[in-house]
């Protein structure tokens, strides 16, 4: 038996707490035509997803979004529950026993690999790892990354690759004014690298980045920004492109990486260089198991019927030094037990937000998807928003018609209960601004806008509970 | 944005037809699926052509028998494909100047899916709103 209205709440269940979850949290107990109430699980002891834990730490301002999301958390209704994890100690059978729908706004939890040879050598990671290390998510925290490397490939030239560079090239002052957690800070410090190579596979009119992300890199302290002017100039059918475009955005991004071509380096400590019309074709190992360099294959740009530009390969290669390497080609879904999954698209298989067979296409009753994992790694945090209101429009216009799970036990306490009964340790709202609270004063004590801790066991610690289920 | 991110949440189905189908069967198709158009295949290959709400009603104003005729015979070809690793904006542009609403979606010769311009539209849409989100969180806070 499905919701109605005289029936007490609609009670939903969101999972994963990042800018898709508050979102639609926010547009589930604005709208006063169904009252509603909010449980939301998120697998870590925090909340906000990739705002903590993508987000570079020196983009402070932006972060601020969070604070939308905390008046979000206060409202009455809502409640969350950190360190519990769907699949681990929830699974869908429990919660179609205590609510009427669930939403997963789990993101992308992996990364996408390029495919060649080499790519498991030591030293060559996915730039999800380094940047979940950097920014203190505790499944990263522990990982090591070689920085007496002199040079760097970072492959990829969206936002996050960027992202990585820019980090890699910050000096010592730069590194203070971030919230990273002190064993980043330390291990980044003590860098030796020197080369930063940025690896575009097709032309800066086509970079995935950003103008402001772009004019950031020149804005560096330490490092200067490396274009050739051979591959900053435009091929015939970007600049083709670039005039049907008539797009200002565009215009000034490939004017910035001209004029960056332009720029005698003013000899920095670090050498950023962006190279564009390049795909890497092997990392190459040094004779112990690690990557010494990488081939890369020179591309020219083809353009398909339907009009999009695509890099094909002219047969021409070169070889870089690269030490390290950090492949930043996106990110990808995970799928989650018992949910339908797209595996082709990497996301919950979905309709317009509502989750469907994979097979049949029909609706799924009572399940629903919003963020990265409802349509791909891609956007910034405020697409999450217009996305997620598709979806919460969805879900009210289903509960409407009483299309909803029939749950035995629709009461709040039930699943306070269940993850008592399974030993699972959660966080609570407050305990999470215990946290936030300690973290802003280590911050204030070290003059630094946030000290992130640098694992779980010290946000127990923090808490008051040692005893807290230290596994993940 | 590619349009593989619009394809990611419009379900996993596409609506084929094989040319020799008659027009009233794809017509039957478009009603019960609330689509407008469906893709021609012959025997499960590539895309040969494309079928439209306005493909049949532009032939039935001056042939009242069409939907007793062939699907081959009314169908939009030859038809241009695109790839999920297309970018959106390329593509918008090719529609709109070379007029088509329907693109399939190929990939190692497989179809995987159809976008409208429709699709296309709200979702640049969607990530200008996003874009826009973002500003106003910072301008609150500067
Ligand atoms: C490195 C990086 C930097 C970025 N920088 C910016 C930026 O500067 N500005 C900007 O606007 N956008 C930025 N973005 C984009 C932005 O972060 C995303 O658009 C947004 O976070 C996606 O939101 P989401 O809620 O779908 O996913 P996420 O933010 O990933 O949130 C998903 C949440 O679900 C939780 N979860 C996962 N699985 C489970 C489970 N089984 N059970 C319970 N919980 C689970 C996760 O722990 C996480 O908290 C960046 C993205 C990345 C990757
Ligand atoms: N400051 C910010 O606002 C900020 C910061 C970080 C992230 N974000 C957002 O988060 C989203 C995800 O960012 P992202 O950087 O992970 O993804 P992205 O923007 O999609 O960029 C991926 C990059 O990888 C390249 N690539 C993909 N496969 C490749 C291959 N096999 N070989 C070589 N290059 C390959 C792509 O090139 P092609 O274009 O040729 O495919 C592209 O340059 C984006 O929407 C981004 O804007 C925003």
């Amino acid at each position: 038996m499905g919701w109605k209205a005289g029936d007490g709440p609609l009670r939903v269940a969101i999972v994963g707490a990042g800018p898709a979850g508050f979102y639609a949290a926010e547009a589930l107990l604005k709208q006063a035509d169904v009252p509603v109430s909010v449980d939301m699980f998120e697998r870590l002891l925090t909340p906000y997803g990739l705002v903590r834990h993508g987000v570079a730490p020196d983009h402070l301002k932006i972060k601020t979004v969070t604070r939308a999301f905390a008046q979000t958390a206060a409202a009455p209704g809502f409640r969350f529950f950190g360190n519990v994890e769907f699949g681990r100690d929830l699974l869908l059978a429990d919660l179609q026993k205590h609510y009427h729908q669930v939403l997963f706004t789990v993101g992308a939890q992996t990364d996408r690999h390029m495919g060649i040879p080499g790519e498991g050598l030591a030293r060559s990671h996915p730039a999800t790892a380094f940047v979940g290390w950097y920014n203190g998510h505790p499944d990263y925290c522990d990982l090591e990354f070689d920085l007496q490397q002199e040079t760097v490939a970072v492959v990829g030239v969206g936002n996050v690759a960027i992202d990585v560079a820019r980090i890699l090239c910050l000096s010592h002052e730069e590194l203070l004014e971030t919230d990273m957690p002190e064993y980043a800070i330390d291990a980044l410090s003590r860098s030796r690298v020197r080369d930063v190579y940025l690896l575009g596979r097709r032309g800066p009119a086509q970079a995935a980045f950003t103008n402001p992300e772009l004019k950031e890199l020149g804005e560096l302290a330490t490092a200067d920004v490396i274009i050739s002017k051979d591959e900053a100039a435009l091929d015939e059918l970007s600049r083709e492109e670039l005039e049907a475009a008539n797009d200002r955005m565009l215009a000034r991004k490939v004017e910035m990486i001209a004029e960056f071509a332009a720029h005698a380096p003013a000899g920095r400590e670090k050498r950023l260089h962006l190279r564009f019309l390049v795909s890497p074709l092997a990392l190459v190992d040094d004779g112990a198991g690690g990557v010494g360099a990488m081939t890369l294959g020179r591309n020219v740009l083809h353009r398909s019927a339907s009009g999009a530009l695509s890099a094909e390969s002219t047969g021409e290669t070169e070889t870089i030094p690269a030490g390290l390497v950090f492949r930043s080609v996106g990110y990808r879904g995970m799928p989650l037990p018992g949910v339908p999954f797209n595996n082709r698209w990497g996301v919950i298989s979905n309709r317009r937000g509502r989750a469907i067979d994979t097979e049949t296409d029909e609706t799924v009753t009572g399940e629903y998807v919003a963020g990265w994992i409802k349509r791909g790694p891609s956007g910034v945090i405020g697409t999450n928003k217009p996305d997620a209101v598709e979806t919460v429009a969805a879900m009210l216009e289903d509960a409407a018609a009483g299309a909803t799970w029939g749950p035995s036990a629709p009461v709040e306490t039930a699943v306070v209960a269940l993850l008592r009964s399974r030993g699972v340790e959660f966080t609570s709202f407050d305990d999470w601004c215990a946290i936030d609270n300690a973290e802003l004063a280590a911050g204030q004590a070290a003059s630094r806008p946030r000290v992130k801790f640098g694992n779980k066991d010290e946000m127990w610690r923090c808490l008051g509970r040692e005893g807290g289920r230290a596994a993940g | 944005m590619k349009v593989s991110a619009v394809l990611a949440s419009k379900g996993n189905r596409t609506f084929t037809i094989e040319p020799g189908a008659l027009v009233e069967a794809a017509v039957a198709t478009l009603a019960a699926n609330n689509i407008g158009a469906v893709i021609v295949v012959a025997g499960g290959g590539l895309p040969t052509g494309m079928l439209s709400e306005r493909d049949i009603i532009r032939k039935l104003a001056s042939d009242p028998s069409t939907l007793e005729r062939t699907v081959d015979e009314v169908m939009t070809f030859p038809v241009i494909c695109g790839s999920p690793d297309d970018d959106v904006e390329s593509v918008l542009r090719t529609m709109t100047a070379e007029r088509f609403r329907h693109l399939p979606v190929v990939e190692g010769g497989e179809i995987v899916g159809m976008v409208t311009i429709g699709d296309l539209v709200k979702a640049q849409l969607a990530e200008l709103r996003g874009v826009a989100a973002n500003l106003e969180t910072r301008l609150l806070e500067s």
